[in-house]
């Protein structure tokens, strides 16, 4: 489903990604884990077109995504249909302000893909329900609390049926006692539904219980890449080890 | 096209005049500014007041009425009469040194307040904490915002002509009425002067800026955060 | 102390005839401006190769050049050179709006980059066309943060209207200069033109304060 070849990314002289190579099958659920700095984030980040590579190819879904064609860089318009597939939850969910809830999940369903209002209304809600919001359709961003306003960014990413979902530290801003709403709900959509999930967390007994497979990312470049089991409990490198270690004790 | 060299030279007769209108005006103003910004500070609610007054029938009046009224009505009320530059150069002061106070106060008071704890610590007397570490501080903030106010002044020059003050604007009506035909070389050359002037007025400032940062080692926080 | 209260008070009706067109100057030159302003910051922000950079230099030379002189431009050059006609009060209008088109342009600037990045992103990520993203996210974010400014900006233009006395403009400077002529009785007319000012120009600005410290 995600292919990444060779792909180098530099912000100014640092180069955070170098010659990355790895894939996702249609379906998996992937965490990305590993010390902040080491391009896990990134990785998202070019997924959605947010960033764009300095080398190499990204392929979604057998399709290039970062170029036209061998040696053509995507432009404007093979983007925009690229990103159909794609969908993103972000750290700081990014809630639009100036919208109501039910705004928020309907706004690029009607405007990006055209549906009708009441459809897209009606997706919204049943959205909402499935997050455990049903009762805020017309509420405000403001008036929600952060673990409520990530699961309204979740259904509004969700509401573009993407094939591919990105989900960036998605808890780690929130307050402890509201990140186990956000990751029931995420655990989830894991199991009643076929979206290729790529996760960044820190949150390592929710990668372990619902990954399929757990990379971890070190200086750019993946350390070790395995099933939970495999990599929580025998970890083959030294660096994972330590950072387990860390993580773990911090809790 | 014969006629413009005629104009041109004409035009630039009203030069000195507004550069002498400019500073002096600029001279007033810092003045003013200074006076009236820290009075607005001032723990006395007598001093306070009065220079709140100052600000705010300056700020809230037109500059183009206040000059009418220093020229025209001044000399009814008190027999005195200004000549033009004078009355220019005084509203010129006065008006902008009312927004000038806002900008010292708004500067002195974007000082962190550790450093006036500092000072008070140092056993600094409040004249010293002042001059000494409040103000230099508060000067690099107070650049950029006094750079806009000093090329408000430059235009607010060109009002002068409504009095006879013999600068660019007035130079360029007399030619009007006479050289009809080359109305476009009137203004452009009033203009491109402006310009300049704008651009000396701004490189000025500049140096300033930098020199003033130099030497407490920072930038202004407005220029730093990107903004300004 | 020459004060002539009888004088003062005849002098009133026509100072406030004038007034009124100072007010509607102010109104018409702000919605010129405002939109205008708005327009040019749109056209800046879209990088457009030559245009965005053109719209600059425009924006540049008219905030940086007297208003007095660029009314002069309007009344006494664009006329004979494009065979349009305005009356002094379009004049005015006209040369308000563009001078403070130029000053909004850069207010705008600043609400639409303290637009917070996320919103971009998310929008971005949504797929939203650029238009949406503009109409439906950016703008209802940046144009109700910069409101105050504009407001301080009618003010400041209002304070500015004088000025247009000089191509035969009956505001109230103008008016009050009328009645001098008449009346030969200077002190009047011109200290309450001032007043007239504070009185509008003094409760607009604490309003506006008000507005600016309640948004904060």
């Amino acid at each position: 489903m995600i292919r990444f070849s060779g792909v180098v990314k530099r912000f100014g002289d640092h180069t955070v990604l170098d010659q990355l190579d790895f894939a996702v099958e249609p379906g998996e659920f992937v965490s990305l884990i590993g010390p902040s700095g080491s391009g896990k984030t990134t990785i998202l980040r070019l997924l959605m077109t947010l960033e764009r590579v300095d080398g190499g190819t990204i392929e979604v879904g057998g399709e290039l995504l970062s170029h036209v064609r061998p040696g053509v860089p995507a432009d404007g318009k093979h983007l925009r249909r690229m990103r159909r597939r794609i969908g993103m939850v972000f750290q700081q969910f990014n809630l639009f302000p100036n919208m109501n809830v039910l705004r928020n999940i309907t706004e690029a369903p009607i405007r990006s893909l055209g549906l009708a209002p009441d459809e897209a209304e009606r997706r919204a809600r049943d959205l909402l329900g499935m997050v455990g919001l049903a009762d805020k359709a017309d509420a405000h961003p403001t008036q929600l609390s952060g673990g409520q306003q990530q699961r309204v960014a979740i259904a509004r990413a969700l509401a573009m049926r993407p094939e591919v979902l990105l989900l960036d530290e998605v808890t780690s801003a929130l307050d402890p006692e509201l990140v186990a709403d956000v990751l029931r709900v995420l655990r989830e959509i894991a199991a009643s539904t076929d979206i290729t999930i790529l996760c960044v967390t820190h949150e390592m007994q929710f990668a372990q219980d619902v990954s399929d497979r757990v990379m971890m990312f070190d200086h750019g470049r993946v350390l070790e890449d395995a099933s939970p089991e495999k990599l929580f409990t025998e970890p083959e490198h030294e660096r994972t080890k330590e950072f387990l270690r860390a993580v773990i004790e911090r809790r | 096209m014969s006629n413009v060299p005629h104009i041109v030279t004409s035009i630039l007769g009203g030069l000195t005049a507004t550069i002498e209108a400019t500073l002096g005006g600029i001279a007033l103003t810092v003045v003013l500014s200074l006076a009236a910004g820290l009075a607005l500070l001032s723990p006395s609610r007598l001093v306070r007041g009065v220079a709140r007054v100052y600000v705010e029938v300056f700020r809230g009046t037109s500059e183009v009425v206040q000059l009418f009224w220093l020229f025209f009505v001044l000399p009814v009320l008190v027999g005195l009469q200004l000549v033009p530059m004078f009355a220019g150069i005084l509203v010129l002061g006065l008006n902008h040194g009312a927004y000038g106070a806002e900008i010292v106060r708004g500067a002195v008071r974007s000082v962190p307040r550790t450093q006036y704890e500092g000072a008070v610590a140092l056993n600094l007397s409040p004249a010293q904490r002042m001059v000494r570490v409040l103000l230099p501080q508060a000067l690099v903030e107070a650049l950029p915002p006094f750079n806009n106010l000093f090329i408000q002044l430059l235009k607010s020059t060109a009002l002068l002509s409504f009095i006879s003050a013999g600068e660019i604007a007035q130079q360029g009506e007399l030619l009007r009425p006479v050289f009809g035909a080359d109305i476009g070389w009137i203004y452009g050359t009033e203009l491109v002067l402006y310009l300049l002037l704008a651009v000396l007025i701004t490189t000025g400032m500049r140096a300033l800026e930098r020199s003033a940062a130099r030497r407490l080692g920072r930038r202004p926080l407005a220029v730093a955060m990107g903004g300004g | 102390m020459d004060w002539n209260w009888q004088s003062a008070y005849d002098s009133i009706p026509l100072l406030l005839k004038g007034l009124l067109v100072t007010v509607e100057l102010t109104l018409l030159g702000s919605a010129l401006g405002y939109a205008l302003g708005l327009v040019l910051a749109l056209l800046r922000q879209a990088r457009i190769p030559v245009l965005s950079q053109a719209v600059w230099l425009f924006i540049e030379f008219i905030r940086s050049t007297p208003l007095l002189i660029q009314v002069f431009v309007l009344y006494w050059l664009v006329p004979p050179l494009t065979g349009l006609t305005m009356s002094a009060f379009v004049t005015g209008v006209v040369a308000l709006g563009v001078h403070y088109a130029s000053y909004s342009a850069e207010v705008y600037r600043a609400g639409i980059e303290a637009v917070p990045k996320g919103q971009w992103e998310a929008a971005t990520a949504l797929n939203l066309p650029t238009s949406r993203v503009w109409t439906a996210v950016v703008l209802p974010q940046a144009i109700p943060r910069v409101l105050p400014a504009l407001g301080n900006y009618t003010i400041a233009m209002f304070k500015e209207t004088p000025l247009l006395l000089a191509i035969g403009v009956l505001d109230v400077l103008n008016r009050a200069k009328e009645v001098g002529a008449q009346t030969f009785r200077v002190v009047e007319p011109y200290t309450l033109a001032g007043v007239l000012f504070l009185l509008v120009s003094l409760p607009a600005s604490l309003l506006v304060r008000r507005w600016e410290r309640r948004r904060a």
